[in-house]
């Protein structure tokens, strides 16, 4: 267990480089910040004072060198903007985005669960066609044109919820909604796949002989088993939901890490932008190892060392073991 | 008093050799996007407790689908569409699904075909044999282990306390038949089906689960309906057999009697085609030809594409299962012809 943990984060440190050298340069592609902190009729010399300041005319691997020293400090640098250290400012967004994400992918996994079953009891059932055709749309539909279709109809139109900001805790429904839609719409067709597959597997059967009831079959049986698939995807879609916040952030006024990054880029705040990919990638990664753990629990075949089988090493079994290593008679 | 009377009506119950399923005119049809099938066509068998029938015939003769069919597990595309399933006097057939659950393990076990995959492969082999502890019993999680690890001993399991933790994977095939016929009679049914339950499994493993499943019978007087393929199988373990061909009971007895004197012509070629039965540097001997296909049954009798008996009537009219004696039946217009060829 903690032997797979230690190996994931080493192996995860490679990618984590390659990501903050990425940032760094095509960051520094989008032009020289002096020219938009500086006023327009600012001197050679005032623009020179700026660069040399903030470090920009070292060469850019010393730059990049100086960086590195410095996120293994944790010192991630200082926003051009605001002049407040660059890991702080993403600290304090990240909460927001991370409720935002959260809240939305345990509604989309639990909608997902209930109605990707319901579709997989009665295949090409009435339930099913209409779930497949409105997941499939809720899965196709571009997030900002809903944001802003969202806006018009639901904020400005009918009043019923701010346009923006977190104000008020109706200003949580049309993020929430838009975000929902996608993970909800792959999930509900990954689940139901996964459970049309379980429902026919033999197991089922079997519970079945023993007189268990259909909620057993499917609650206990069948959605353990469909579990593992629908957990890979929804993985994958809660890395969405954190980078995808960036649209959805910006146009709702969310002040989350989307809409920093946008924000950042938009202001050549390099050390803040590159702090923010640097978390973001981090969340990223963790997920994954969260990933792993649960399939891990959810199945003890992919268990790295199982409990159990630890346990049953005692003489007596150890002596029934080797017996055993010929099929069984 | 009344434990006495319990006791008495018990005992009689399950004294050797009463009736305790009685399949009569079974016709289980399948849904398919070619029409209705009949995969069962008017089959009618009895079970006695204490004994064994074993349904014989080759692969699709519908012999697995009865099976699914008494322990109402059909596929959702297949129905029983006519006929009785009698289990102690209750017709299971007619029973609404929630009715029929209480009768699933209690009254009716199954021993399923392939152990490998069978077992749930995400819970431990004791949550899977406490499972019907919980449902029928209500027992807690804790006394649903006690009572696993109690089962897992009766079927033979080593180290039942320590093994009641471990998964499916970490069971050997043989060991996994176990745990399935461990769970089949965990509440102690009076019918046991046993669908094909040695066909995955390698012939030494064969032998002890046939063994098992022999003393368990003998210690609870459980029908058990043994679902196979394998002559052999049929000659040791069973006392009736009713040979299965395209959805239909040809022939039905006494294993001893049947298979020394068979009756209708596929038993017959069932016989002669067995490797023991032939001298050494014969050929091997085959029926030739094949089963009919089930959206193309012929009029008339269901063996007449590969019967040498063949006449014009068999063409014409299906041989209705008609007594024989000795409590055997058939269904063939010429069994009495048969012994002259």
């Amino acid at each position: 267990m903690w032997t797979f943990l230690r190996r994931r984060i080493i192996s995860s440190a490679i990618p984590l480089i390659v990501v903050i050298v990425g940032v760094f340069a095509l960051a520094r592609l989008t032009g020289n910040p002096a020219s938009l902190y500086l006023p327009l009729n600012a001197t050679e010399q005032m623009r020179e004072d700026f660069t040399a300041r903030n470090g920009f005319d070292d060469p850019l691997l010393v730059q990049m060198a100086n960086y590195f020293g410095g996120v293994l400090r944790l010192d991630f640098g200082v926003s051009l903007r605001t002049g407040e250290p660059a890991g702080e400012m993403v600290l304090r967004a990240f909460p927001a985005t991370l409720q935002l994400a959260g809240v939305t992918m345990l509604l989309a996994v639990v909608l997902a669960v209930i109605v990707g079953s319901w579709a997989a009891l009665k295949p090409n059932g009435i339930v099913d066609r209409i779930s497949s055709f409105a997941s499939m749309a809720a899965a196709s539909i571009p997030d900002f044109w809903l944001a802003i279709m969202g806006i018009w109809v639901f904020a400005i139109t009918l009043g019923w919820v701010p346009t923006s900001g977190v104000s008020s805790p109706t200003s949580w429904l049309l993020p929430i909604a838009v975000l929902l839609m996608r993970p909800f719409g792959v999930l509900v067709q990954i689940v139901r796949g996964a459970m049309v597959t379980s429902l026919s597997e033999p197991y089922i059967k079997l519970a079945r002989s023993k007189g268990a009831s259909e909620v057993r079959v499917v609650s206990r049986h069948a959605l353990r088993n469909a579990a593992a698939p629908a957990l890979t995807v929804a993985g994958d879609l809660a890395v969405g939901l954190i980078n995808g916040a960036v649209v959805v952030e910006s146009i709702f006024g969310w002040p989350g890490i989307g809409k920093l990054m946008i924000d950042s880029i938009l202001q050549r705040d390099f050390a803040v932008l590159q702090a923010a990919v640097l978390l973001t990638a981090i969340s990223i990664f963790a997920l994954n190892i969260l990933i792993d753990l649960g399939y891990a629990m959810l199945d003890a075949r992919v268990r790295p060392t199982t409990r159990a089988r630890k346990r049953r090493v005692t003489p007596a079994a150890a002596q029934e073991r080797k017996l055993n290593v010929q099929p069984t008679r | 008093m009344s434990t006495i009377t319990q006791t008495v009506s018990e005992s009689t119950v399950r004294a050797e050799n009463k009736l305790v399923l009685d399949v009569d005119g079974l016709v289980v049809e399948i849904r398919t996007p070619k029409g209705t099938l009949r995969a069962v066509n008017d089959v009618s068998f009895q079970a006695f407790s204490g004994r064994t029938i074993a349904l014989l015939g080759e692969s699709g003769c519908g012999k697995s689908m009865t099976a699914k069919a008494i322990a109402g597990l059909l596929d959702p595309v297949a129905d029983v569409a006519g006929g009785e399933v009698r289990l102690n006097g209750t017709d299971l057939a007619r029973l609404k699904p929630k009715e029929r659950r209480k009768f699933a393990g209690p009254e009716l076990g199954i021993v399923f075909q392939d152990a490998l995959t069978a077992l749930n492969p995400v819970y431990t082999v004791g949550t899977q044999l406490g499972e019907a502890f919980r449902i029928h019993h209500g027992l807690s999680a804790k006394a649903a282990k006690v009572k696993a690890v109690e089962l897992m001993r009766r079927v033979g399991i080593p180290e039942p306390e320590s093994r009641v933790d471990s998964y499916p994977h970490q069971f050997s095939g043989g060991m996994r038949q176990r745990v399935l016929i461990a769970m089949a009679v965990a509440l102690n049914p009076r019918l046991l089906i046993a669908d094909e339950p040695t066909t995955a499994l390698d012939v030494t493993v064969q032998a002890q689960i046939m063994a098992l499943l022999r003393d368990l019978r003998t210690e609870t007087h459980m029908a058990v309906v043994l679902i196979t393929h394998d002559l052999a199988l049929v000659a040791e373990e069973a006392d009736t057999v009713a040979v299965m061909y395209a959805g239909k009971v040809v022939e039905t007895g006494p294993v001893r009697e049947v298979f020394a004197r068979p009756h209708h012509p596929y038993t017959r070629g069932l016989l002669d085609s067995v490797p023991a039965n032939i001298g050494r540097g014969e050929d091997l001997k085959s029926i030739a030809g094949s089963p009919p296909e089930l959206h193309n049954i012929p009029v008339g009798c269901v063996y007449q594409s590969r019967c040498p008996l063949v006449q014009d009537i068999c063409r014409a009219v299906s041989p209705p299962l008609e007594p024989a004696g000795d409590d055997r039946a058939v269904a063939c217009h010429f069994s009495k012809e048969l012994d002259n060829v």
